[in-house]
């Protein structure tokens, strides 16, 4: 079912060390609804890949699969070469529109320490853990300088703006290094300078970090220009390849099963046209810039 | 030195802390309020940060069915404490998560277990022919009346209660800060979600005997409550709590103990009034920062002109 138009050839993937995710035939249904079936999805580590679709096509499903969260119906789902339950360790994760009315009085530079030894069972005793206690600062420090948020880390999260709490969130997500960081639609309600910053930022941490990005978009503008892969997502299927090679009218058609039309404006841009749902989703593109 | 009947407060700070340790009934009430006083506060401020007051508030209503199925079964009342808020707790457990998206639903189920166990409760005491000692007990609490085999109980539970909190403690703040991320993590929500209502179950047992069942939220509540809105951080925000649990809790035997007014009111003034203080202190620091920010542009402007 699943049609792909990934270019590199399958044996050139398996040969290199483990892939960052690897998802062949996998089915979701939930509540007795196909969410989607049979796909196949590879991203290799280091990459920076956006799963795009419609609304209700599955993307934070898919995430959440990935993530071990969602059972599978059909397929398997290997990340880092382990099971997602497995792998959970290794992977950072940024879920979609999380309420964080709890942490309003919680300062900044705490909530990205949860991410560090949220997990971890017990107090932390004192004589034992000096020196780990102080690379664990250490390491807050620079994960907070990384993303540009040392200056009002230690401020309330209910006193910071929407993009600064964005980036204290992944900074929570990177901090321990994972090798592979999934962020659902973490550009969603941000304005339009912070979603280009913060897009370019992820980018940036990512590929200084060597960490494999998994990142839900609803729109893929800010992300072009950063891009390796899209996965499209729609009517229970995907398409996996380089953005000019997925995002085109055939093969859009072929997706939707309903003709669908992609015109590149005068000044280079890419508006994609005749989509089945609500038609504010797909604004205008900006050509990728390779 | 006699004792005396009608204690009556001196000047003198010391005549007047050795007139109120030399009954052996007001060395446990202060024994006990004071582990009741930390138990409370310590897990009353994870009760503030995870919004679960309502529950807290129906476990400490369970006293009365517990209490009066005691009476029926001819058990020690406070048995009948534990069990009922466990069971109730339980019962609020099994219907799904308490911090999560069904905010309404939750709190729905929870006035529904307030309500069952208010029914059982008079049903109880109808088989019992409605013999029940000690109702003003039961509600005001006996923070005068505690033997000193029930102090050792408290301070058992309550040390148990506490090394169980220690252990869950950073799970469970994972999880009340950010569920979805802590889930994604492998951090066993649901389980910490069933073991804090469990704690929570049995702190608002052990207080509730000392306290009394509705003025449980003095200590459980109003403490940690004041302490959040001092401070974020978490070990400052546990200390605050207990520190002002504590000093609310025997200034309170204190001044029943000097007056003729009962200790339930006193602990329960004094709670509101730490509480008070909290708020106008966050309020009036507030309005300083607001002000300096104002200030600070203007500068700016005379500075570059």
């Amino acid at each position: 079912m699943t049609e792909t138009a990934t270019s590199e050839p399958v044996g050139a993937q398996s040969e290199r060390c483990t892939a960052a995710v690897r998802i062949s035939g996998a089915s979701v249904r939930l509540g007795g609804r196909i969410i989607f079936a049979d796909v196949d999805l590879t991203v290799d580590s280091g990459q920076f890949v956006a799963i795009l679709g419609p609304n209700g096509a599955g993307k934070s499903t898919l995430m959440r699969a990935i993530l071990g969260l969602a059972p599978l119906a059909a397929g398997s789902v290997q990340v880092l070469g382990d099971t997602p339950a497995g792998a959970r360790s290794r992977v950072g994760y940024l879920p979609q529109q999380r309420s964080l009315d709890r942490a309003a009085g919680v300062r900044g530079v705490d909530l990205v320490r949860l991410g560090l030894d949220g997990t971890r069972w017990g107090l932390p005793l004192p004589p034992l853990g000096k020196a780990r206690r102080r690379s664990e600062r250490n390491r807050i420090a620079e994960v907070i300088e990384l993303v540009g948020a040392s200056a009002y880390a230690g401020r309330a999260i209910g006193e910071l703006s929407g993009g600064e709490q964005q980036r204290l969130l992944i900074a929570q997500a990177l901090v321990r290094r994972p090798e592979l960081l999934i962020l659902d639609e973490p550009l969603d309600s941000l304005d339009l300078p912070n979603q280009a910053a913060v897009a370019a930022l992820v980018r940036g941490v990512t590929s200084r970090e060597r960490v494999a990005v998994l990142l839900v978009a609803h729109d893929v503008n800010p992300l072009l220009p950063h891009l390796d892969r899209v996965v499209y997502l729609a009517g229970g299927r995907a398409l996996t390849g380089p953005v000019d090679e997925v995002i085109t009218a055939p093969r859009l058609s072929a997706l939707y099963g309903a003709p669908i039309e992609v015109l590149r404006t005068s000044d280079g841009r890419l508006v994609v046209v005749g989509l089945p749902e609500a038609p504010h989703h797909h604004g205008d593109r900006h050509e990728p810039q390779p | 030195m006699t004792p005396t009947v009608n204690p009556s407060l001196s000047l003198n700070l010391v005549a007047d802390l050795r007139d109120l340790f030399q009954f052996p009934f007001m060395v446990h009430a202060l024994e006990a309020a004071t582990i009741v006083a930390v138990l409370a506060s310590v897990v009353g401020w994870y009760v503030v940060l995870r919004r679960q007051a309502f529950a807290g508030h129906t476990l400490s209503v369970m006293a009365f069915p517990g209490a009066a199925g005691a009476a029926l079964a001819g058990w020690p009342a406070a048995l009948g404490y534990y069990v009922a808020c466990a069971a109730a707790a339980l019962a609020m457990a099994g219907t799904g998560p308490a911090v999560g998206r069904h905010k309404s639903v939750a709190s729905a189920v929870i006035a529904t277990v307030q309500i069952t166990g208010l029914a059982a409760g008079f049903l109880f005491l109808s088989l019992n022919h409605q013999i029940l000692v000690g109702l003003e007990t039961l509600l005001f609490g006996t923070f005068l009346g505690v033997s000193s085999s029930q102090v050792l109980v408290l301070l058992a539970i309550a040390a148990g209660v506490l090394a169980v909190t220690a252990l869950i403690a950073r799970p469970l703040h994972f999880c009340t800060l950010d569920p979805e991320v802590a889930r994604a993590r492998g951090v066993p929500v649901r389980a910490l979600d069933v073991c804090f209502l469990l704690i929570l179950a049995f702190a608002v047992a052990a207080t509730s005997q000392i306290t009394g069942a509705l003025l449980t939220f003095a200590l459980l509540v109003a403490p940690p409550a004041a302490a959040q809105l001092i401070t974020g951080r978490t070990l400052a925000g546990l200390v605050v709590s207990v520190a002002i649990a504590l000093v609310v809790a025997w200034l309170g035997l204190a001044a029943a103990y000097f007056s003729i007014y009962p200790a339930g009111f006193y602990v329960t003034t004094f709670a509101l009034a730490a509480y008070v203080l909290a708020w106008t202190a966050r309020a009036a620091r507030g309005r300083l920062a607001a002000r300096r920010r104002t200030r600070l542009p203007s500068a700016g402007v005379l500075e570059s002109g």
